[in-house]
């Protein structure tokens, strides 16, 4: 056993990344559009065409997270538990966003004017931004080691929650959403000059990525201990991250609308990867080393690890096969034509 | 601390205020999920365009109760963490398998098909459409189990052995096969079959009432599929209530001799309080309006049996708990509020089997008078408002009935909370909370109201997203 963890303790705490991944890999996407729709559509028919494209995905993409939380709290109790109340605000704000952004989709659609609709869209827009903003916030903080007590209670400062690396995290991770959610609604829609839009605006988006990658690694170099920790891993994930979006762009540039969409989320895929990466053996890194939680110390009862692996072994094939079975229904691109454009 | 309000307080008005709110909609949404899969099905077997109307339109109300459900239900699992982290460290082995097989199993179900179901009305044969619809409901059923799971544990925890101060999961199956699941879930359930179909028919009342002549046939078929369902849900909600109660009485006697206000045990033929005087200072029954004999027959089904009272149930539980949790504890439950939320939640239920029976016997299609008697529409239409309330009442007696323990027996509700949230956090979320409830709230009764308003046609003709 690799520092006394389990075998089970071990597989839960990598299928926790897998669902954060799965999480950023589809949802990311979903917020790329909800920010598109503010940013290169320019009128309400074509705002109703992009949601349009997410509208029967976005939430079970969603579930995802929710996966992901009910997940932690399954296995890991004690990390749920210092997580979410150390984090209090930062996931109340994060709550509100998706709440927000979740009731726009069905008010927006039941609206009676332009003013209606717009008003909920906007709900749709700052929603997509700020769930990302705030919960890459988090992942940025956490990383760098929180003050906590023996008990597992932080007590986090504004400035441990506000610094250099936790905003580039959170800009870093809406910037990567918003290009993987134009590349999504390139391949999703049938409308060339609306995908032309979202080229251009791309291959700009992939220059501010580059920027801000790099100075997300150099932050990531002197904040955490990931590198010194794991040198070799950590340098092979950062240079994967910046070759997939390398190649991204490339597939961008060349018209691969398949390919570019498959490496911006892999580029997604990476940083979640290179949080998990750097955290193990821990789950919370604590200032005071003696109160860092551990895999093995968060992990909850053997048996209870046992009856979640049975059922996740049985369910999650199941789930993914109807969810990608619900991609190929939904395949055909999107036309302007299918939108109508009356209100309630 | 704030004008006499601590932490805790906040943490559980917040908790009852954001579980209060989810709830209206679950259910709601669960049952909608029943209702608009019936009406469909009678689309695909009987083949007429009414039904798919008829699925269509509901259908477009269900959409909006199932997103306002999804984001308070996200509220909930943060919460746990948020505001009840030594709770969850508590809780986390128990809590955690119910509530990770919710999420695969049935959110994923749930939201994929409601997806699938909302955009291929065009593209799907009706049969194959139908299944959708269905496997939706399936998935918000499914997940009913799985989170009633955690919250018997909660009522009658089975299954477990403490390990380092914390609940252990020593059995998987004896979560399942607690009792308190196998009254839980059937009376949750059944009473989210009745909220919908009142729900409809109360709208199909106004829509009756409505200026839309040539709505009418639309709404009264509603009206009469919709009551058919509250007939029959209603009359099996009494009947697993009452089952429910019998489980109760064994396992939490406290919340039984609260809902009832008996303060003192009683002799071998118990009358029924109608209302009661109750003080709570010095725990007692000051008169009340009462029916003989009426309470041992509805608690044990025979004539004679005298009902235990809180204040030897109080002794009982000092005698047992004293060592654990301390003398100071008191273990009366909130009588007032416990024996009201009782009596209005059985009320309404009698209720709606009441205007259920009425309404299909003035709606019949031999003699058909119900659109002269604008009266009875206007009460069903009033009683729209109604199951929320009951459900309410019900949770409140089921979650309040458990003080002053979070885990009945094992964890107490000051120990559950938070050590490292703050007061102004709380108070900040709190006021947030009330306001994001309160718009969402307003915005869905107004929209679903303007859909009726609108009339059938028009509000199947609008905005699709």
């Amino acid at each position: 056993m690799i520092d006394g963890i389990q075998p089970l303790q071990l597989l839960w705490f990598l299928l926790i990344a897998l669902l954060f991944i799965i999480f950023f890999f589809t949802e990311g996407f979903d917020y790329g559009v909800g920010m598109a729709t503010r940013l290169i559509a320019r009128n309400d028919r074509e705002r109703r065409l992009m949601v349009r494209t997410i509208g029967p995905i976005w939430d079970a993409n969603e579930v995802w997270l929710i996966t992901a939380g009910g997940a932690m709290f399954a296995s890991f109790s004690a990390w749920y538990a210092s997580l979410f109340s150390g984090y209090y605000i930062l996931l109340f704000l994060t709550l509100f966003s998706l709440i927000i952004r979740g009731v726009s989709f069905e008010f927006s659609s039941h609206a009676e004017s332009r003013k209606g609709f717009n008003f909920w869209n906007w709900a749709l827009f700052f929603g997509s931004l700020l769930a990302p903003f705030f919960l890459c916030m988090m992942f940025g903080s956490l990383i760098q080691g929180v003050p906590m007590d023996a008990q597992g209670n932080m007590s986090l400062g504004f400035w441990n929650i506000v610094n250099w690396l936790s905003i580039v995290t959170a800009v870093a991770g809406v910037l990567l959403c918003l290009i993987h959610g134009l590349n999504f609604l390139r391949l999703r829609i049938d409308d060339p000059e609306l995908s032309r839009h979202a080229q251009s605006l791309n291959n700009k988006l992939y220059i501010i990525a580059y920027i801000g990658e790099v100075v997300f690694a150099l932050l990531v170099i002197f904040q955490t201990d990931f590198f010194e920790k794991r040198p070799i891993s950590s340098i092979c994930i950062t240079i994967a991250i910046v070759v997939f979006t390398i190649l991204s762009q490339i597939f961008n540039h060349s018209d691969h609308q398949a390919w570019a969409f498959i490496f911006s989320g892999l580029t997604l895929a990476g940083v979640v990867t290179l949080l998990f990466n750097g955290l193990f053996p821990n789950v919370l890194i604590a200032q005071n080393p003696a109160h860092t939680i551990s895999i093995a110390k968060a992990a909850n009862g053997a048996l209870t690890l046992q009856v979640m692996t049975i059922v996740a072994c049985i369910l999650l094939p199941i789930a993914l096969a109807y969810i990608i079975w619900t991609y190929y229904i939904f395949r055909h691109r999107v036309k302007l034509d299918d939108i109508s454009d009356s209100f309630m | 601390m704030l004008l006499g309000v601590d932490m805790l307080d906040l943490a559980r008005f917040q908790f009852a205020m954001t579980t209060v709110f989810h709830f209206f909609f679950v259910p709601f949404s669960i049952g909608m999920g029943l209702v608009v899969s019936i009406m469909e099905t009678l689309y695909v077997a009987k083949k007429d365009e009414v039904y798919k109307q008829m699925a269509q339109f509901w259908g477009k109300i269900y959409l909006l109760s199932f997103a306002v459900g999804v984001v308070t239900g996200l509220i909930q699992e943060f919460q746990f963490g948020m505001n009840w982290s030594n709770y969850s460290r508590f809780m986390g082995d128990i809590f955690g398998a119910p509530l990770a097989i919710e999420a695969l199993l049935a959110f994923f179900l749930e939201s994929t098909f409601i997806g699938l179901w909302a955009f291929t009305w065009n593209r799907f044969k009706p049969g194959l459409h139908c299944v959708t619809v269905w496997l939706s409901f399936l998935g918000s059923l499914l997940s009913a189990v799985w989170i009633l799971t955690a919250n018997s544990f909660m009522q009658n925890p089975v299954g477990y052995a403490i390990k380092d101060g914390k609940a252990q999961m020593t059995s998987f199956w004896a979560l399942l096969k607690n009792p308190a699941l196998s009254a839980e879930f059937p009376h949750v359930i059944i009473g989210a079959f009745v909220t919908a179909s009142v729900v409809v028919a109360g709208m199909s009342a106004f829509g009756l009432l409505g200026k839309h002549k040539h709505d009418r046939h639309f709404f009264k078929k509603s009206l009469r599929v919709s009551l058919w369902i509250v007939l029959i849900t209603s009359a099996l909600e009494i009947y697993v209530g009452d089952y429910q109660t019998q489980v109760e009485i064994h396992e939490q006697p406290m919340k039984f001799a609260a809902t009832e206000g008996v303060y003192n045990t009683t002799s071998k033929h118990a009358p029924w309080d109608i209302v009661a005087d109750l003080d709570t200072k010095t725990h007692e029954n000051k008169g009340a309006v009462s029916v003989p004999d009426v309470l041992t027959i509805l608690t044990y089904h025979k004539t004679t049996g005298s009902i235990k009272g809180m204040n030897q149930i109080n002794k009982e539980l000092h005698a047992k708990y004293d060592k654990k949790f301390g003398k100071d504890m008191s273990y009366y439950v909130p009588v007032k509020t416990l024996f009201y939320s009782f009596r209005i939640m059985a009320g309404f239920a009698a209720w709606f089997f009441l205007v259920a029976i009425l309404g299909l016997i003035w709606s019949r299609s031999k003699k058909d008078t119900i659109e002269n008697k604008r009266w009875f529409l206007w009460i069903l239409g009033i009683t729209t408002y109604a199951p929320f309330i009951a459900n309410t009442c019900g949770w409140f007696i089921t979650e309040l009935g458990r003080f002053p323990w979070t885990v009945y027996g094992l964890f107490t509700i000051a120990d559950s909370v938070s050590p490292s949230t703050t007061f102004g956090e709380l108070l900040f979320t709190n006021i947030m909370y009330f306001l994001i409830f309160a718009t969402l709230g307003g915005v869905m009764i107004y929209y679903s109201k303007r859909q009726l308003d609108m009339g059938v046609e028009r509000a199947l003709q609008g905005g699709q997203y």
